[in-house]
């Protein structure tokens, strides 16, 4: 079509006298953005194709190029922004959904940047994490309604042994476990990377719904095993391999959708991990059609529980939507040992722009919401609270835990870590950082043995700056912050978001 | 003695080995005059291959009974009894490329640009690690004594 109503969203400067024409740019770009001229040996670069990923520029050995944010071609408009004219032209041409990757990028309010943590001053002694012992361990996992003791008899007089048999828990080394994304979304390498990180950092990562490959075998007792409304690679050995099984229901960057892996991406090896027939599209009912009532969950969580002898956690995935503190009641009722709430800044690979971001709520609401209600029923202790959707920075994990959730689950801060740069064209299959695709040309861009070092680096740096934090306001173990909203204060918030977080504003003291 | 291996896996084909290589073979050592004024004149002394979407970057394997230096008509070319190391004495040699003919992996290239000259990686010795490892963003070459790994040990004899 001659007619084109979109221009460029990016510009992209070459300085020429830095550019030697050595082409990494052209070899790097899987959008076909630069060519070289060998008539006149010079890269001509055609931006309307650029995607905004900055591959180029990072590789680039003479920092020649710079991809800048384009000015708006649009006259200003606040209420018919460039988006919505863009989004409009593009529907236009296509008569489609259109369709995007990653986390909702709209300016709702964020909350993390919105709380405050405490300090400790004079009244308690702060604590050096690096002179005395700080514990971050975390378990995941139902714990037990009482204690009971029964003291040894013979000779060792005051032994006491615990008599409650413990349920099963999942002993994470920090509270924050890799998030579900599955092999077929992002790369083998990305997978692989993910898995060594989390054993070697004694966490925990999670297959999301596209079944375990068998390379990822060795780092099964490190992984939570999903099952999923598709029911991809699930079968008894499946379950059985896994740390913990956790039932998707839904995901926060698109509550009340399915998923749908196009056939051209179900290789051979995905095809066999999967289950499924080789090229045939892996599509994810928007429900799981045995679950339609808080009753079918439950048993589908015991079927779940019986098939893996009853040996390891199994919890429930939601997003966050707008009756969630029901929901979570319901869920932990049903019998489910954690419950991961995905808020709707949640990554995807791809999902309607639409849903991403109109749908669901902002996850701090929905943790502080969630841990009120089930303390309320007197039932927090029976399952774990996993938050997830969008934990950017170590302060952001203290600011969840102290909010109510027992750890975080991170995607999209993984990636970046293994080089995303939140372009949000994982859906297109071409990511130029080889995470979010399946061609063999791009995944070999991602060494896992980079990825994991780097994976493991985040976890560590995040680690000691918890601990930090932790020391900051006296306290030494983790345990002692859950759900400790008194070290919390709110900025900028109307007295209706503080009650549902459940803190004070700053400057109120006790 | 260390040498650099390849990890074909994760070469990305971006040929920054090559260019840093002509830029450490340069006569101002400085990527962009090396290429603004001087290209023409410097070979990479290395190969990327390329066929779809494999490739690799290799280099002179510095061989144990490297076939060149038995070749080399003028003993210009000589494994350095410390590093190790196969290179070429450019003042010595005469340009009768009986070393390329006799090189199994095709890693000798033909300099023409001044005096003809074998033209070779020389690993570059006075540097810790060689530019074209320290140089791949994707770490597919590695520079090491001895490796562990058994899929790199066959290739370690291959070399002979």
């Amino acid at each position: 079509m001659a007619l084109k109503l979109n221009q460029s969203e990016f510009k992209i400067e070459r300085d020429l006298s830095k550019c030697i024409s050595c082409q990494v740019c052209v070899r790097q770009c899987s959008n076909d953005v630069h060519e070289y001229d060998r008539d006149s040996d010079v890269i001509y670069s055609d931006s309307s194709k650029c995607v905004g990923c900055h591959r180029c520029e990072s590789l680039c050995p003479t920092d020649a190029l710079k991809i800048k944010e384009r000015e708006s071609q649009f006259r200003i408009n606040h209420n018919w922004t460039e988006e919505h004219l863009r989004n409009i032209y593009r529907q236009a041409d296509s008569g489609g959904v259109l369709l995007t990757g990653m986390g909702c990028n709209k300016p709702y309010t964020i909350y993390w940047d919105r709380i405050l943590f405490n300090a400790s001053q004079v009244t308690n002694p702060s604590i050096d994490p690096l002179r005395e012992p700080m514990e971050i361990k975390t378990f995941i996992g139902r714990k037990p309604d009482n204690l009971e003791f029964e003291m040894a008899s013979g000779s060792n007089n005051n032994a006491a042994k615990l008599k409650t048999k413990l349920y099963p828990q999942m002993e994470l080394s920090m509270p924050i476990i890799f998030s579900a994304m599955s092999y077929g979304s992002i790369s083998l390498n990305a997978c692989k990377s993910l898995a060594e990180a989390a054993s070697e950092s004694g966490t925990y990562c999670n297959t999301g719904e596209g079944g375990l490959h068998k390379d990822l075998y060795k780092y099964a007792g490190n992984t939570i095993v999903q099952v999923a409304s598709g029911r991809y690679g699930v079968d008894v050995d499946y379950l059985n391999k896994g740390a913990a099984v956790e039932i998707k229901i839904g995901q926060g960057a698109k509550p009340g959708i399915g998923g749908h892996l196009p056939g051209e991406k179900v290789s051979r090896d995905i095809s066999d991990t999967r289950m499924i027939p080789e090229g045939t599209d892996a599509i994810s009912p928007a429900p799981h059609h045995d679950i339609y009532s808080i009753e079918d969950l439950a048993q589908l969580i015991y079927a779940l529980k019986e098939a893996t002898d009853w040996s390891k956690p199994v919890g429930v995935k939601v997003a966050a939507v707008h009756n969630i503190a029901p929901i979570a009641s319901g869920i932990v009722r049903a019998g489910a040992d954690f419950i991961s709430i995905d808020g709707m800044r949640g990554g995807t690979g791809a999902a309607p722009q639409v849903i991403r971001d109109n749908v669901g709520i902002p996850i701090e609401l929905a943790i502080a919401s969630v841990d009120e209600r089930l303390r309320e029923e007197g039932i927090r202790h029976r399952a774990s609270v996993i938050a997830a959707g969008s934990i950017r920075s170590s302060a952001d994990v203290v600011k969840a835990i102290a909010l109510g959730a027992d750890a975080v689950y991170i995607g999209t801060a993984a990636l970046v870590a293994m080089g995303c740069h939140l372009c949000q064209k994982c859906y297109t299959g071409k990511c130029n950082w080889g995470i979010a695709t399946q061609d063999p040309y791009l995944t070999k861009r991602l060494n896992p043995e980079i990825g994991t070092r780097r994976l493991v680096n985040l976890l560590k740096g995040w680690s000691l700056e918890i601990k930090e934090m932790l020391g900051g306001v006296g306290i030494n173990a983790i345990e002692s912050l859950r759900g400790n909203r008194e070290h919390l204060r709110g900025v900028g918030l109307t007295d209706r978001e503080f009650k549902i977080l459940g803190i004070k504003h700053a400057g109120e003291a006790w | 003695m260390k040498r650099i291996y390849i990890q074909e896996e994760y070469c990305i084909g971006c040929r920054l080995c090559e260019i840093y290589c002509q830029v450490k073979h340069s006569k101002s050592k400085k990527i962009i005059k090396t290429f603004k004024e001087e290209k023409s004149d410097i070979i990479p002394r290395l190969i990327v291959e390329e066929i779809g979407y494999n490739s690799f970057a290799i280099q002179c394997r510095h061989c144990q009974d490297a076939p060149c230096v038995e070749a080399c008509i003028s003993g210009a070319m000589q494994k350095n009894k410390n590093t190790g190391a196969v290179v070429c004495d450019e003042n010595k040699c005469v340009g009768c490329w009986s070393c390329i003919m006799a090189c199994p992996y095709g890693v000798i290239k033909r300099d023409i640009s001044e005096k003809k000259v074998a033209s070779k990686c020389d690993l570059c010795i006075d540097e810790e690690v060689p530019v074209c490892v320290k140089n791949c963003p994707n770490e597919a070459l590695k520079f090491m004594e001895k490796d562990t790994d058994e899929r790199n040990k066959v290739k370690v004899k291959n070399e002979g």
